[in-house]
């Protein structure tokens, strides 16, 4: 099956920020969430893949097409939900409607009021006047109106409470229950990712530090907590990166099976993708 | 854990419960020659919340699937010594269907490579069989992976006896006379 999305050795330079050769292969059917700190580049990647900026060097190939040769439909099977209330803010919820009708070939009327009415979003409302969580449920009631197969979220449920992240992650995962549409989540809220990601690509400084699948992650990754003893005891191979605390070291390890049934009693707590972020940003390598 | 339970189901999905509680009923009675009606109930930990998506409803068999993140056991490995613990004990038996791979996904709230690689495990060791186009099915291949697999689940717990016995200075001789009582109880 080709993939949704595919990224070769993307560059692109600003005065003082360089994103640096990524390459990014999203497969059908996947949620496919990218971290890292505020100013990595994940932004800056998401404009490239919407085609907002130029680029300096790389490929971007969006269900086996290319800007080039067919920007405007590849833009109508993508849904985009960003931080912020766009262009729309003096309208009324209801006129989105009328708007989006005209925009999107697959705008599907019932589908955008269905929403609105399950998220509980007022139609004579004004957009500027609805609350935080209000209008990041009125930004994916549109994304998801039109059908697309792609949907590429970029800080969208900052600002959320809890039971409302989790109702969208849900919708997330209905979004990719057939097998074919995809999701990229770009966020720094890692704990969302957690619980629905199936890659983890981490951005740091415009360059890639890893990608994963978050099965990896559950199975191979750990965090080891030792003295010096041990920790002098393991081989560099088993560091992946580590933080020396004040009683303690703490390893980022990639082997947890094989350290585990060679060595008894060790202290090997499960990695987030948050620990393995950090890890990666401030640990050291021996 | 059942108070728990009545606390966290939304609204939306006690009507769709209900809803769907209702279907094999009517269901079994339009088909009076089918007397299996499937049913499930999925139950996800997520931190200190539990959601509970409730899938069929019917008299009978119930099938639990308690993912923790705070587990030392990866997520996969929980799921199949659960299916695995299940068919051990008669909850499930060949021909019990599994939900789909992303149907499971979506209900755990995981990703659906994590279930994947369960199920392929799953296969691997003889406890499921996958249908082109109709499904998951519990479908025991061989007896003797059963046994193998009470066994090794034996000889785990084994491990732990031994482990506490040697750091508290117990003797195998004290063990052994335990374990003797132990067995002959009933």
């Amino acid at each position: 099956m080709e993939p949704i999305l595919q990224i070769k050795d993307l560059t692109k330079k600003y005065k003082n920020f360089t994103l640096d050769h990524v390459s990014m292969e999203i497969p059908q059917g996947m949620i496919y969430g990218l971290v890292g700190e505020n100013g990595a580049g994940k932004t800056t990647t998401i404009s490239a893949i919407l085609n907002m900026v130029e680029k300096n060097e790389g490929t971007i190939t969006v269900f086996g097409r290319d800007y080039e040769q067919a920007e405007r439909e590849i833009k109508q099977d993508i849904g985009v939900v960003i931080d912020g209330l766009g262009p729309y803010s003096g309208y009324y919820v209801k006129d989105i409607h009328p708007i989006m009708k005209k925009i999107y070939e697959n705008w599907d009327r019932d589908l955008f009021f269905g929403y609105l009415d399950s998220f509980k979003l007022p139609l004579d409302k004004k957009i500027k006047d609805l609350s935080k969580g209000m209008s990041v449920k009125l930004n994916f009631a549109i994304a998801l109106s039109h059908h697309p197969r792609l949907l590429i979220l970029d800080e969208a449920t900052s600002g959320l409470d809890p039971v409302m992240r989790d109702e969208i992650l849900s919708l997330l995962q209905e979004f990719v229950l057939d097998g074919t549409n995809s999701v990229l989540l770009s966020t720094h809220i890692t704990s969302d990712l957690d619980k629905i990601a199936d890659y983890v690509m981490l951005l740091h400084e415009g360059k890639v530090m890893f990608v994963k699948t978050k099965e990896e992650l559950d199975v191979d990754f750990g965090i080891l907590h030792c003295g010096k003893d041990m920790f002098n005891a393991l081989s560099d191979e088993d560091i992946v990166y580590y933080i020396k605390e004040e009683f303690e070291y703490r390893v980022l390890i990639q082997n947890k099976r094989e350290l585990r049934a060679s060595i008894r009693d060790l202290a090997i707590d499960r990695a987030s993708i948050e620990d393995i972020m950090l890890f990666y940003i401030r640990g050291k390598k021996r | 854990m059942a108070d728990l339970n009545k606390r966290c189901v939304s609204e939306r999905d006690r009507e769709y419960a209900v809803i769907c509680g209702m279907l094999p009923v009517f269901y079994g009675i339009y088909n009076l020659a089918i007397d299996k009606v499937v049913h499930c109930i999925y139950t996800v930990l997520i931190k200190k919340v539990q959601y509970i998506y409730a899938k069929y409803r019917s008299a009978g068999d119930e099938v639990e699937i308690i993912i923790s993140n705070s587990s030392n056991k990866a997520i996969y490995e929980q799921i199949t010594s659960q299916i695995k613990g299940k068919v051990m004990k008669g909850e499930l038996k060949t021909g019990d269907p599994l939900p789909g791979i992303r149907s499971l996904a979506k209900s755990l709230h995981i990703s659906v490579i994590t279930v994947q690689h369960a199920y392929e495990e799953l296969q691997k060791d003889g406890f499921i069989e996958t249908i082109a186009g109709k499904g998951t099915y519990i479908s025991l291949k061989n007896k003797d992976f059963l046994k193998e697999e009470q066994l090794r689940q034996a000889e785990d717990k084994l491990q732990e006896v031994v482990d506490i016995a040697k750091t508290n200075g117990i003797g195998l001789d004290t063990l052994i006379k335990s374990l003797t009582l132990f067995y002959e109880e009933e």
